[in-house]
């Protein structure tokens, strides 16, 4: 690791003053970018530790919720209001991870963590234009069993690992946002970017942009919501495949359904013509495989992970059945 | 300010890339906890922070400062082995020893996770406010901690006596 400055922040002024400069990252829990500065694949100057900062979850004037950037996953995996309005985020982030990183990783680091593309932490040889831009990507035809099959571009296959995002992209989550030129919010479903000609630009913040909250709208749906996720091993393993999903049926009839995919893209993909083909119909199997068809139209196997495809639309179906209430 | 390791006072490292475990192994001297992978991927480093179980590997001191921490040489009171030491000597929950001292520290930190209602992936009802440590719900809650030796049978045991059994 090269050597580099540590401060902590006193307050959110204070961490973006010092976040600003050239060359400084904000630590969080330190899960995933202290094992990446490890690797040599990050090489911050300085650290501005923001661990400190916004641990509290408060809920907002409308019934949703004001998650702080600090709050460690394990604490919004427990809350009484997440397991009980937002089902589908506390069981996304006990699907990831161990207890022990749980217990460390925050909420701003988990929507930040980096892509688990093996040629991506192998700077010993394999070329990766997320980590050198323009010096070409051996995922694409390499071992590529893990990588993506949307969203993809010929410069980067990579996948976001995050569990607990794809919730956030179910719900419609808001990410709150404090830098240089003051505060904003973004849409969550807008933050991350996907690879097109510049992986190396992986969301929309701009330099020393803080993440400081995200806000959970209210959505009474939300309380009917599940994640399930499919991986090589039954714990402790990223996923092949993962689907968030909140359903509002009534009478046989779907009202309303938030539906989202992990392990497929770049980013957190919000299936939004699956939502198109379920809203207002009848639930059937049929309808479920419609939905899952019209979503993977446009993916694209590499020469490993074509089995994706059909995995995704079998989870996408499962989960909605079991939602649903009817089954095959 | 300083980090506080079991019971006593001692002071951050003035090079902020020292992680909590080098910290606690090369500094202190502290080598019951076990570096494995060096990427929190094993557990072997697990210690207790302010009685939250933590991969130290991933952690680097300085962060650290003005917490408590237990590591597995703070665990005996008065020369007495924690209850869950004993259960492991008895039920054969180790064969190198190399994870033991992890999965000790792991499964303290777990046991309270489970006591105040931390959710699990296979916890069925997230409405409940009281966890059961089953089988199951002990092996996914463990599932951060590896054994090469494979000593898992022998370690739930231990685990079982000691927090389910004893009724803690």
């Amino acid at each position: 690791m090269i050597p580099f400055t540590y401060a902590r922040a006193a307050n959110t002024a204070d961490a973006v003053v010092h976040g600003s400069a050239v060359g400084t990252k904000y630590i969080g829990g330190g899960t995933n970018l202290v094992d990446l500065m490890r690797e040599g694949i990050e090489h911050p100057q300085a650290l501005v530790d923001v661990s400190g900062l916004s641990r509290d979850i408060n809920e907002t004037a409308d019934g949703g919720l004001l998650i702080g950037a600090g709050v460690k996953n394990t604490a919004l995996a427990e809350h009484r209001l997440v397991r009980t309005r937002f089902p589908v985020l506390s069981r996304a982030i006990v699907a990831g991870a161990s207890g022990q990183i749980r217990n460390m990783a925050t909420v701003g680091g988990n929507l930040l963590q980096r892509t688990r593309c093996t040629y991506f932490y192998d700077d010993t040889g394999a070329r990766c234009n997320k980590r050198e831009p323009g010096q070409g990507c051996d995922a694409v035809d390499g071992f590529n069993r893990i990588h993506a099959i949307l969203g993809a571009s010929p410069a980067c296959v990579a996948t976001h690992p995050s569990d607990m995002c794809v919730a956030l992209a179910a719900l419609d989550a808001v990410v709150h946002l404090e830098g240089a030129g003051g505060k904003r919010t973004l849409p969550f479903n807008e933050l991350h970017r996907l690879p097109e000609g510049r992986p190396d630009i992986e969301t929309l913040l701009e330099p020393g942009e803080l993440i400081t909250a995200v806000e959970l709208p209210a959505q009474p749906m939300a309380a009917h919501s599940t994640y399930r996720k499919v991986r090589d091993r039954a714990s402790y393993a990223f996923a092949l495949v993962s689907v968030a999903a909140a359903l509002e049926v009534d009478g046989g009839m779907i009202r309303d359904v938030r539906l989202a995919l992990g392990g497929v893209a770049h980013k957190p993909w919000r299936a939004w013509k699956a939502e198109e083909v379920l809203r207002g119909q009848p639930a059937s199997q049929q309808l479920f495989q419609a939905a899952a068809e019209a979503e993977l139209a446009n993916a694209t196997p590499l020469r490993d992970n074509g089995f994706k495809i059909e995995l995704a639309k079998r989870t996408i179906i499962a989960v909605l059945g079991d939602l649903s209430g009817v089954s095959a | 300010m300083a980090i506080r390791i079991n019971g006593t006072d001692v002071q951050a490292p003035s090079d902020p890339r020292v992680s909590l475990l080098d910290l606690l192994r090369e500094e202190l001297h502290l080598t019951g906890t076990k570096k494995g992978c060096n990427q929190g991927a094993c557990g072997a480093c697990t210690v207790l922070v302010d009685g939250e179980r933590v991969v130290s590997c991933l952690a680097l001191a300085v962060q650290y400062e003005g917490r408590e921490i237990t590591t597995v040489e703070g665990l005996s009171e008065n020369g007495a082995l924690h209850p869950l030491q004993e259960a492991f000597v008895e039920h054969d929950g180790f064969q190198c020893g190399y994870c033991t001292p992890g999965q000790i520290c792991s499964a303290i930190g777990m046991a309270g996770e489970a006591k105040r209602g931390v959710p699990s992936h296979v916890t069925e009802d997230l409405s409940a406010e009281t966890i059961t440590l089953t089988h199951d719900e002990l092996r996914e809650r463990m599932s951060g901690n590896l054994c090469r030796c494979g000593a898992y049978n022998g370690i739930v045991a231990a685990i079982t006596e000691t927090f389910v059994e004893a009724g803690e």
